[in-house]
């Protein structure tokens, strides 16, 4: 699957395995995208980490 | 596979870590359930029956412990338990949990506010290290070693809205060399160890520390197991250093420990080692 970059518009190749919420990187501009569906496919910039966020 | 319960991961956010342990669930042969923690309320319509045992991986340490606390009350088992989640949350919790345990900790103390630590910084004497009560992968972290370093990072915490942000642990620097180690902890097992190193301070993965294998010697193991007993996680990345003579101090203790580094560096499935732990959970 391929869908483009919401940031740079290059585009994005993801797994047929991908998950619902799953993180993967434009291999262009690098922006942290999430899988926000997957039929159809839509990539959104990923949320940027809160406050909270960690180990 | 009927007759097995079923094995959960609550995540809001699937990164590396979470695809390979949702694989590994899956590979158990247990039906497997996901939960996302954003999608709905607590209770949500995604949440399992009380048969099931959930793994926490959420990224958010507020949204972790109140998952935590809601999937119990609804019956779950969810590791690790609420209350070890919010232990490990917080480092002056976690610092009286080790202490209580007889856990080797550096000399820390906490500042409920800012005036406080200005006095702590005076009595303990620079450099010290200052970092919140709150927070990970390093932020806010600070090693102070001159009075004008302090009073900034102090007017800068007194500046942040929160009431939280504002509590801070005020802590001894130990003089390590270069490095920390993460030990991963796993129902009472040491499984695995990492040095991570840095060329400034700080020496998480997420500021882009290098990791390379640890020997894991029998002290090693046992001072991991030992905090994580102490804090009540099942499952955890213990982080501590060593001083100059050779002793070690524990940091922290991570509930939601992340494991790509230290898969790497060992070549250890971290991910099957956590379902295999939540599979004897269901099974016991």
């Amino acid at each position: 699957m391929a869908k483009s970059c919401p940031e740079c518009s290059s585009p994005v190749p993801v797994a047929d395995s991908v998950l619902v919420s799953e993180i993967v990187e434009c291999p262009d501009c690098n922006c942290e995208l999430e899988v926000v569906a997957r039929d159809p496919l839509m990539l959104a910039v990923a949320p940027e980490p809160e406050e909270d966020w960690g180990e | 596979m009927s007759g097995h319960r079923p094995l959960g991961m609550a995540a809001s956010r699937i990164r590396r870590e979470e695809k390979w342990l949702l694989a590994a669930l899956e590979r158990t042969g247990h039906p497997v359930v996901r939960i996302d923690t954003r999608a709905s309320a607590m209770p949500g319509r995604d949440f399992p029956g009380p048969e099931a045992v959930v793994l926490n991986r959420e990224i958010g340490s507020v949204g972790a412990c109140y998952l935590a606390w809601s999937l119990e009350a609804a019956g779950v088992t969810v590791v690790n338990d609420a209350a070890a989640t919010e232990v490990c949350a917080d480092k002056w919790r976690t610092a009286l949990a080790l202490r209580s345990a007889g856990v080797p900790v550096p000399r820390t103390v906490l500042a409920p506010n800012v005036d406080a630590a200005r006095a702590a910084i005076e009595e303990f004497g620079l450099p010290v290290v200052v970092k919140p009560a709150r927070g990970s992968w390093g932020r806010r972290v600070a090693y102070l070693t001159d009075r004008h370093a302090a009073e900034a990072v102090l007017d800068h915490c007194a500046a942040l809205p929160a009431p939280q942000a504002r509590v801070l642990c005020v802590q001894e620097p130990i003089d390590k060399p270069g490095r920390d180690i993460r030990v991963f902890v796993i129902g009472g097992r040491a499984v695995g160890a990492m040095y991570r190193r840095s060329a400034g301070w700080r020496t998480n993965v997420s500021l882009g520390a290098q990791v390379s294998p640890c020997p894991l010697d029998e002290d090693l193991a046992k001072l991991a197991v030992r905090a994580a007993e102490a804090t009540g996680a099942q499952i955890a990345g213990v982080d501590l250093i060593e001083g100059a003579a050779g002793e070690r101090y524990v940091l922290e203790v991570n509930a939601r420990a992340e494991f790509a580094g230290l898969t790497g560096a060992c070549g250890l499935d971290v991910a099957g080692l956590i379902a295999e732990y939540l599979k004897a959970r269901a099974a016991a």
